[in-house]
């Protein structure tokens, strides 16, 4: 079980949290303007990298607040975790 | 044979237990491994494959021979349990396995006879290719009949297990001298340290000196220290996550404990595990490691034989020979494959002949070693048996060298590497806050190469590398043989080190096998992935408390008190229990569900609707964030009215509905299904807080607040009047809303209907919902469950998600795009909408279909165009019998439903041919919705 650093509340055990996907995919500010294709990226195209994965938690079973976490997937080591609109 | 004084076991307590029904006695202190042997009973299972004869390979966890059932009552009954790690109690009743009829004469053991019927790779030779048909007609059954380990217990078991998560700054495990110094060390510099051990007694090899332990009262009088006997570390997970499966037994019924470790460091002080070496007939009962048999007459005073042969590649085997030569034992000669042993002068001081560059062509005896078969080494290292000189003995001693145990290392993705030097793998790099200490971090110093040991033996026949498995060298060399390089396959293919060994026992000369057989060295082989857990775990540990009426939260509903008393019969809706039909006495469920139905279309009834999920949403920006996430139009909503709301996902098909209500300027309160609460919260929350955070506004769950009854039916409006202060019934139309007295209690009243008829459903804090519900009972409404909502919505053809939709269905397909605000620049799902896919008109469209012989079709069956049609054009989604209508209805979703009005479809059915369908609008009842206007 990961030991996650909540932005806000501090490191609480993963069991506390709820994953919620690849981070920092910004929804289309007017999605009537983009093409079919690029809407189907931003639906369903997602790195699923080697390496160093930026990804959203929420502290579910906390503050239920959501933020960014930069984890290992081959380590699962998170070196980082930030708020939302926050650098790592 | 018991040894007349010395060990650590209490001779004033004697207990009594029983082995396969013959009753014996043992001392407090005795583990039912040195109790059996101190009884002289050598022969303690069979094996897993060929039913071989097997006794005591060891004194501790990683025995592989020695497993057997402890049954202490119904759903007491435990396979597979070591025999090494069971303490003995008074009463103790243990059986051996695997044996038919007996354990002495064994039929099956005549497979061992035909063993090479069963080589490397059977199992998949005979699955695949022309052998396919034999293994259904012929093996199977007789392979269902051999193998297997043990049977499973049938009664639920009794007793209670715990769980506990703990703290601390060091988790020392392994309580041998390495482990006891470092918790004593980490305790002095402050530290909460846990030293959990495996053994019911700690001190790991320390207990082969009598007197107490040093260092261990030191640590049990220190209360920054827990120590935990009989606790096996046996997961390590990521960031120091540690799990202990503690072994309590305790007389007030709580077995195991499950400890959940979170620590900064962790001390592994696992110390080393001796190798068994290969010759042929190394299985026989006798065999065993020659550590083992010093831990046997040390700690508890039993001789495992009286005349024992000890066969060296290490030091550490003359130690042992010489510990049972002082208390009593003839050593009648030590082998060794080393052409210059370091301790023959010692030996031969002693007495003992030594025989250098010797080895064991193979054992003699039945079911106990009676004799070896020594022999000189050739010069590959493979005993010569045409010189082989046979030495009487009733016990085989094996120094094999030692393999420091690093398997929980492993687990921390330690990478082992290979040391020259010690001849084994050590430790290596780690990320995890981790050291090693003792012999699991350097070993126990090397004896004869691992890899001269394996190339001596890749010809001899039944020479062991797994006696659990009942694998050999020659298995591992016909797989090498066969193509099979990588070790992983290799272990698959032969099962070696699979079940309980995880390569305990056999994982070292496994591999060793391996490399001689690939012509690579040990190194170059690699090694195998330790796989938690390390030791076996019973589920009763693992579960924990989370059985039975505990296994998942129950969420009941605010009536729920009355339904019980009234006979209702529930159905689980997520957590939550929900009233399906309240049958009177002697009333057959459907029957109910038919009255009730009745009551509702004719005079009232009354629905405990507390389990939707209910949202307050509040801010000055909550109309324009409500605008962004949901498919109406929310600004144009004026306070007091209420709209039936949709939500779907950003890929278009819908997520929940419910109705949204405006309060206030700056309030709503929202309901969603039953099983979307969460889920909906979650996800208006991620848009608030992560892509609208601008906005401002609250979502706070009242779904727990808000109690609510469902009055629905012509009558419900003079039924409520008396009851309501503050609000003037008549003058609500259908979906509004209005803050109100009902009985006294502030109320939340909305004017809305789940069944086409007048109804209300009544929001009171929960507390207070069984007053009213009682008043309204004793007014004459009728109590309806889940059941006949069901009837009554499909008769409106109102749509349940998750029912009518399964997550590809747009609000279009429903026939609901006259929710979807027109005029709307955005919301979620709304681009998705617009692709070319979702505006097809050959999409599923949610119809109507009545049935046109007498019964309801089957939900989920599949529609199709003609008999015999290979495709399906949709499927029915809802069916039932309507009491209302006097005929079943259904619902479903249709290849261009909407346009095939009038047409005919077939619905498969399982118990017959195909039923004709008429295809109709979805709304069977009062399709202009004069009653909800009422
Ligand atoms: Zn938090």
């Amino acid at each position: 079980m990961l030991l996650i650093a909540c932005p806000w509340c501090g490191p609480r055990p993963e069991m506390e949290f709820r994953h919620a996907g690849e981070a920092h995919l910004a929804r289309p500010a007017d999605p009537a303007a983009v093409s079919d294709a690029a809407w189907a990226a931003y639906l369903y195209e997602r790195s699923n990298p080697r390496g160093e994965h930026a990804e959203r938690w929420r502290h579910l079973h906390g503050c239920g607040r959501f933020f960014n976490a930069r984890r290992h997937t081959l380590t699962d080591r998170i070196s980082a975790t930030y708020k939302p609109g926050e650098a790592p | 044979m018991r040894l007349p004084s010395g060990g650590r076991i209490d001779r004033s307590k004697p207990l009594r237990f029983t082995f396969d029904g013959r009753a014996f006695t043992g001392f407090a202190g005795d583990t039912l491994a040195s109790a059996l042997l101190a009884n002289g009973v050598h022969l303690l299972g069979r094996s897993f494959k060929y039913h071989r004869p097997r006794g005591l390979l060891s004194a501790g966890a990683e025995e592989p021979n020695a497993l057997v059932e402890i049954d202490r009552g119904p759903g007491r009954r435990e396979p597979n349990t070591r025999a090494t790690m069971v303490p003995l109690v008074e009463g103790l009743t243990a059986r051996s396995q695997n044996r038919f009829p007996s354990l002495r004469f064994d039929l099956a053991a005549l497979a061992s006879l035909a063993a090479p019927l069963l080589p490397a790779g059977f199992y998949y030779k005979t699955f695949l290719g022309p052998g396919r048909e034999a293994w259904h007609r012929r093996w199977e059954p007789l392979i269902r009949r051999m193998a297997g380990l043990g049977r499973a217990p049938e009664a639920p078991d009794p007793d209670r297990y715990a769980h506990r998560f703990a703290h601390c700054e060091t988790l020392v495990i392994g309580a041998g001298r390495a482990g006891i110094a470092a918790a004593l060390e980490a305790a002095e510099a402050g530290d909460r340290v846990i030293l959990c051990d495996e053994q019911m007694e700690p001190g790991g090899r320390l207990l082969l000196s009598p007197g107490e332990v040093p260092g261990l009262a030191a640590l049990r009088g220190n209360l920054r220290v827990t120590l935990l006997p009989r606790t096996t570390a046996f997961h390590y997970g990521l960031q120091n996550f540690v799990s202990l499966a503690e072994i309590l037994d305790r007389p007030d019924g709580l077995r195991e404990r499950l400890w959940q470790v979170r620590t900064a460091r962790v001390v592994l002080a696992t110390g080393a595990l001796e190798r068994p070496l290969p010759f042929r007939g190394n299985d026989r009962p006798g065999v065993m490691l020659a550590d083992a048999a010093r831990a046997y007459a040390a700690r508890w005073a039993v001789l495992p034989g009286r005349q024992a042969v000890l066969l060296a590649a290490h030091d550490s085997g003359y130690e042992a020979a010489f510990a049972l030569q002082d208390r009593g034992a003839r050593i009648a000669a030590i082998l060794d494959l080393r052409a210059a042993p370091p301790l023959a002068a010692a030996a031969r001081a002693r007495g003992i002949e030594v025989r250098a560059a010797h080895g064991i062509a193979a054992t003699r005896g039945g079911l106990r070693v009676t004799g070896v078969l020594a022999a000189p080494l050739r010069p590959d290292g493979s005993p010569d048996a045409a010189r082989a000189t046979p030495i009487p003995c009733d016990l085989v001693l094996m120094a094999g060298g030692w393999t420091p145990n690093l398997a929980l290392f492993s687990q921390a993705r330690g990478r082992l590497r290979w040391d020259e030097a010690a001849d084994a793998f050590l430790p290596g790099e780690v990320a995890e806050a981790l050291t090693c200490a003792g012999a699991c971090a350097a070993g126990r110093g090397p004896g004869h190469p691992i890899a001269a040991i394996a190339a001596g033996a890749l010809t001899a026949r039944r020479a062991f590398v797994d006696p659990q498995n009942d694998v050999t060298t020659r298995d591992i060399a016909l797989a090498v043989q066969e193509g099979f390089r990588s070790i992983e396959h290799v272990k698959r293919y032969t099962t070696t080190g699979m079940a309980t060994d995880q390569g305990k026992v056999g994982g070292m000369l496994g591999l060793a096998t391996a490399a001689a057989a690939s012509g690579r060295t040990v190194p170059e082989t690699g090694h195998t992935t330790f796989r938690p857990p390390y030791t076996p775990l019973s589920f009763g540990t693992l579960a924990g408390r989370h059985r039975g009426p505990l296994f998942d939260p129950i969420r009941t509903a605010p009536s729920h008190g009355w339904a019980e008393a009234h006979g209702a019969v529930f159905e689980p809706v997520g957590q939550w229990q929900r009233a399906r039909a309240y049958p009177r006495a002697g009333e057959a469920l459907h029957a109910a569900v038919a009255r009730e139905c009745l009551a509702v279309r004719q005079k009232a009834g009354l629905l405990d609707a507390s389990t939707l999920g209910k949202i307050e949403i509040v801010g000055p920006d909550a109309a324009e964030f409500l605008e962004r996430c949901y498919v109406n139009a929310v600004h144009s909503l004026r306070p007091g009215r209420c709209r039936y709301a949709l939500l779907l996902r950003e890929d278009g098909f819908l997520f929940d509905d419910g109705v949204l209500a405006r309060l206030a300027e700056d309030r709503f309160h929202l309901t969603t299904t039953t099983g979307g609460a969460a889920r909906v919260l979650h996800l208006l929350e991620d848009y608030a807080q992560t892509e609208f955070p601008a906005l401002r506004v609250f979502l706070t769950s009242t779904t727990e607040h808000w109690g609510v009854a469902a009055l629905q039916g012509p009558a419900a409006r003079e039924m409520l009047a008396p009851l309501v202060r503050g609000c003037e019934l008549a003058a609500l139309p259908h979906m509004t809303v209005a803050e109100a007295e009902v009985m006294g209690i502030p109320a939340r009243l909305f004017r809305v209907s789940f069944t086409g008829e007048l109804g209300y459903e009544i929001n009171l804090p929960a507390d207070r919902l069984p007053e009213l519900w009682e008043a309204l009972i004793a007014a004459g409404a009728t109590p309806y469950g889940t059941d006949a909502m069901h009837v009554l919505r499909a008769e409106k053809g109102y749509v349940i998600v998750g029912q009518e939709t399964d997550g590809t269905v747009t609000p279009l397909d429903l026939g609901l795009g006259w929710v979807i605000g027109k005029a709307k620049r955005d919301f979620i799902g709304k681009r998705s909408l617009a692709r070319a896919e979702m505006q097809r008109p050959d999409r599923r469209q949610l119809v109507g279909l009545a049935p046109l012989e007498g019964r309801a079709p089957e939900e989920g069956a599949q529609l199709l165009a003609r008999p015999g049609a290979r495709e399906a054009e949709g499927h029915v989604t809802s069916a039932y019998a309507s009491a209302a209508l006097g005929r079943p209805i259904a619902l479903g979703l249709l290849a261009r439903g909407r346009a095939r009005h009038g047409e005919t479809v077939l619905a498969t059915r399982l118990d017959g041919p195909p039923q004709p369908l008429q295809i109709v609008p979805p709304v069977f009842w009062d399709p202009e919705g004069k009653r909800l206007h009422g």
